[in-house]
């Protein structure tokens, strides 16, 4: 397994579980299960012992290792500065070593299947990838941008009002921009955290045929896991554009957008997405566009920027629902955060957050008193005639 | 053990309990060099309710129960030495109250340091409490059970002296409360009653269970600061402890001594850490402290080390993280830490000590020294670094570790959070009426024995 020479240098001495400033747990899967065995320690020191024979990969290994949202609050609170980078690398090497094995969730493996035939892990037709569009959106000829709706995007009905509402206002903003449309398959970011590093090159390689005959060069990704694969993955396999996700094109029209006299005030908590913060470290994007509008107040939680709390839905995870039930699911754990703050509106710029903690709103019956909204809806409501 | 497992499930909801292979493997054992002992199921109690109908059941079917913090002891005591429940307590981690007035937290045994740490920076920005050395994910029960110190020991002693009262479970199951707490509403202090706290102090869980703690808070200054005094002969140390000590202005005063990296080789150096309320406050201090060992300072025998910024900032962040990483000086993942409460006047000793033990075994070693009180005692510690992946190293580790324990005994000194064969070999050295009386007071508390079994036993 690669990396495995790292995995008994973990001391287990705790940081990883908490974010920088200690407040409360902030590794998913520890805070969701509690037993020592979610933890990042647990996970290497267990991963260790089944390489060395003295555990078997039985379901509840296989759950517990991909129940790792890939989230990176490990990394960056990871005391031994030597190893933190691959810890991360460390535990997806576990999971290629359970796919290969053919031992995994039977939820993961559904939605690698679902990838592999599908290209997307909704098992849905990819003709109907580019149903979430409103009428005006073009296909991708000699435009400026390509937008990147994503799976979530492109498939689940909450992710498809998300891009329409992100794809109308980049058209109000007269941002340049088209779609693959049907020919678009997964950005395959989920496929690589889960392990499934061949899956992953077949779907990047398919994307990037389809850029490369467009003649694309630069690309706005709505979801930020598509973000992070896209800008960081794709490159080594001969995809080099130049990507952005969309938060940073609003946040370069924030100063020329055209607001309501009267908007109303609005008080909001803004949720980072572990993909465009921690992974990526765009953490000024969002709040730039949420300050630019009038009558909003942005409240902070204790756990913001490089100390959030994932909301469980990474690493696949979305999909598998491993993390997405019980009373202490990070989701859950997330929207209670965001009440604390006084903010009746938690303010999400991934489509994959906003299903998670929207199914968390409901389950904790908080609908009547936080909304999640994804910033272009909060900007599109607030927009007057002239953008 | 079907039966119980299904008895805890009920209790707690089977999603807090364990019986697979993989809880299992891990609860086995902790950071340090003790072999694995496995436990038969590991459960996670979130009330004293939950906890209590737990001690219940254990007890009336006679199975060991060993409860859990954070797992950071590194010697051992939480392993289940003669199988049974392991009970993590870190579901238990509300932070009860805040007494701001009276200056005292009240919290569940689960409740870590850093939580604690994050609540008082938060909410009460003039308070703080006394913060170990262990990482923030350590809990403030565990710490206060095994006589820890921390960040205001020189100030206040070990943080079981900082401790005001306890709700605790015990082995036959009645929840009781000691202290100000038994009879009245504020857990204020120990005093004036008879004091039973000791009962649950240092016996590693032997006892009963700790729910419940309130632990005194401290005022937090807005302006800090540490000197960092340095010599290079250990003969020295006792009088410079004890001028710095005798000036009662510092909250931490702490040695150490250490190879690496190569500046520090071969000197001893005391970081003085003290807070103010005023810039001229602090000037004043540091004042006093200088002129303390001015002597030593006019003969060239030692002096304050010019700090840079970030090395100061290091020095008086607490919990220090860097501290971590001496586990992987050997490329490994371990450090084993030996240590050894003592009088002050032992330090040259102590000292030659480990310097001798850790060029016997060819362990990389870090020493160091927390002073208790004004002076009244130190924590001198021995921490061997080790790969575990490496056995042989891994015994190396052990070696050093029971080397240390044996010949701090024979110092004059007592080997802090022992591991199982340090208790029996401080048990030996013991007054045997003493040893006699442990035996009475376990027996009448645990007749029936569940209790973190192994532990303080074997003589």
């Amino acid at each position: 397994m690669k990396y495995a020479e790292i995995l008994h240098r973990c001391f287990r001495c705790g940081y990883c579980k908490l974010p920088g400033n200690y407040v409360d747990f902030n590794c998913p899967a520890y805070a969701a299960f509690r037993f020592e065995t979610y933890s990042p320690g647990g996970r290497m020191w267990l991963l260790r012992a089944w390489l060395d024979h003295r555990l078997e990969p039985s379901r509840r290994f296989q759950e517990i290792l991909f129940s790792c949202t890939a989230c990176g609050n490990c990394v960056e609170q990871c005391a031994l500065t030597k190893i933190k980078d691959e810890l991360l690398l460390a535990f997806t090497a576990g999971k290629a070593e359970l796919v290969d094995a053919g031992k995994v969730p039977p939820a993961v493996g559904d939605c690698l299947t679902k990838l592999q035939k599908y290209g997307n892990p909704y098992g849905i037709s990819r003709k109907k990838r580019a149903d979430w569009t409103a009428a005006a959106v073009e296909l991708f000829s000699d435009q400026e941008f390509l937008f990147f709706p994503g799976d979530v995007g492109a498939f689940d009905s909450r992710g498809r009002e998300i891009a329409r509402s992100v794809a109308t206002l980049l058209t109000r903003l007269g941002v340049s921009f088209g779609i693959l449309g049907e020919r678009e398959v997964s950005d395959g970011n989920e496929a690589h955290a889960m392990g499934e590093s061949e899956l992953f090159r077949l779907l990047a390689a398919e994307n990037i045929e389809q850029f490369n005959e467009r003649g694309v060069k630069k690309i706005i990704a709505l979801s930020p896991h598509g973000y992070n694969a896209l800008k960081n993955e794709y490159p080594a396999l001969g995809g080099a554009y130049q990507v952005f996700h969309y938060s940073q094109i609003l946040a370069a029209h924030a100063g020329r957008l055209s607001v309501k006299d009267n908007p109303g005030k609005a008080r909001v908590t803004y949720h980072d997405p572990c993909y465009l913060g921690r992974h990526n470290r765009e953490y000024g994007a969002a709040r730039k566009v949420l300050a630019a509008l009038p009558g909003v107040e942005v409240r902070e939680m204790d756990r913001c920027r490089q100390d959030a709390l994932c909301c469980g839905g990474g690493g696949g995870n979305l999909f598998s629902g491993i993390l997405a039930n019980g009373p202490e699911s990070p989701a859950r754990n997330r929207v209670a955060e965001a009440l604390e703050t006084g903010a009746a509106i938690l303010a999400v710029s991934c489509p994959g957050c906003a299903v998670m903690l929207e199914d968390a709103v409901k389950s904790s019956n908080l609908d009547q008193r936080l909304q999640i909204k994804e910033i272009s809806e909060i900007v599109n409501e607030r927009l007057d005639g002239r953008n | 053990m079907d039966n119980i497992s299904e008895v805890l499930a009920e209790i707690v909801g089977p999603e807090y309990v364990s019986d697979f292979p993989e809880e299992k493997y891990i609860y086995s054992m902790d950071p340090g060099t003790m072999p694995a002992c496995e436990p038969d199921i590991v459960v996670m109690p979130g009330s004293t309710e939950e906890v209590q109908k737990i001690v219940q059941a254990a007890n009336a079917r006679r199975v060991p129960l060993v409860p859990l913090g954070a797992g950071l002891v590194l010697s051992g005591l939480s392993r289940a030495l003669k199988g049974g429940i392991v009970l993590d307590m870190k579901r238990m981690n509300r932070i009860v109250e805040i007494n701001e007035v009276s200056r005292y937290a009240l919290v569940e045994a689960g409740t870590s340091q850093g939580m604690l740490q994050a609540h008082l920076k938060k909410h009460f920005p003039n308070l703080k409490h006394s913060v170990p050395d262990a990482p923030p994910a350590a809990t403030i029960a565990g710490n206060v059970s095994i006589h820890g110190s921390g960040h205001m020991s020189h100030a206040a002693g070990f943080h079981s002296d900082m401790l005001n009262g306890l709700e605790v479970v015990l082995p036959t199951g009645e929840v009781v409360r000691i202290g100000s707490c038994a009879v009245s509403p504020y857990w204020f202090a120990r005093a004036p009653l008879p004091d039973l706290a000791g009962l649950f102090l240092g016996w590693a869980g032997t006892t009963g269970v700790i729910t419940k703690l309130a632990i005194k808070l401290y005022p937090n200054y807005p302006l800090n600061d540490v000197g960092v005094f340095v010599c290079e002969d250990a003969s020295l140390m006792p009088d410079i402890l004890y001028r710095i000590t005798g000036t009662q202005v510092a909250e931490d005063v702490t040695a150490w001594m250490t190879p690496k990296p190569d500046w520090a080789a071969g000197f001893l150096h005391c970081n003085v850490n003290y807070g103010a309320q005023t810039k001229n406050e602090l000037i004043w201090k540091r004042n006093l402290i200088r002129a303390a060992v001015e002597n030593y300072i006019d003969d060239k025998t030692g002096g304050f080390l010019p700090l840079p910024g970030m090395m100061k900032q290091r020095f008086l962040e607490a919990p220090n993280r860097q501290l971590a990483q001496f586990a992987d000086v050997r490329k490994g993942g371990g450090f084993e830490y030996v240590g050894a409460i003592m009088p002050a006047e032992l330090f040259p000793e102590a000292y030659e000590l480990g310097l001798d033990i850790a060029q016997k075994l060819a362990v990389s070693y870090s020493m160091g020294c927390r002073i208790i009180g004004v002076n009244h005692s130190m924590m001198f510690y021995y921490a061997y670094a080790f790969n575990r992946a490496d056995p042989d190293d891994v015994a190396r580790a052990q070696g050093a570790l029971e080397e240390t324990n044996k010949r701090v005994l024979a110092l004059g000194g007592v080997p802090w959070k022992a591991e199982a064969p340090a208790q029996r070999e401080i048990l030996h050295k013991m007054d045997p009426n003493m040893v006699e009386m442990m035996r009475r007071v376990r027996s009448v508390l645990d007749p029936n024995g569940i209790m973190n079994p192994g532990n303080w036993e074997g003589i």
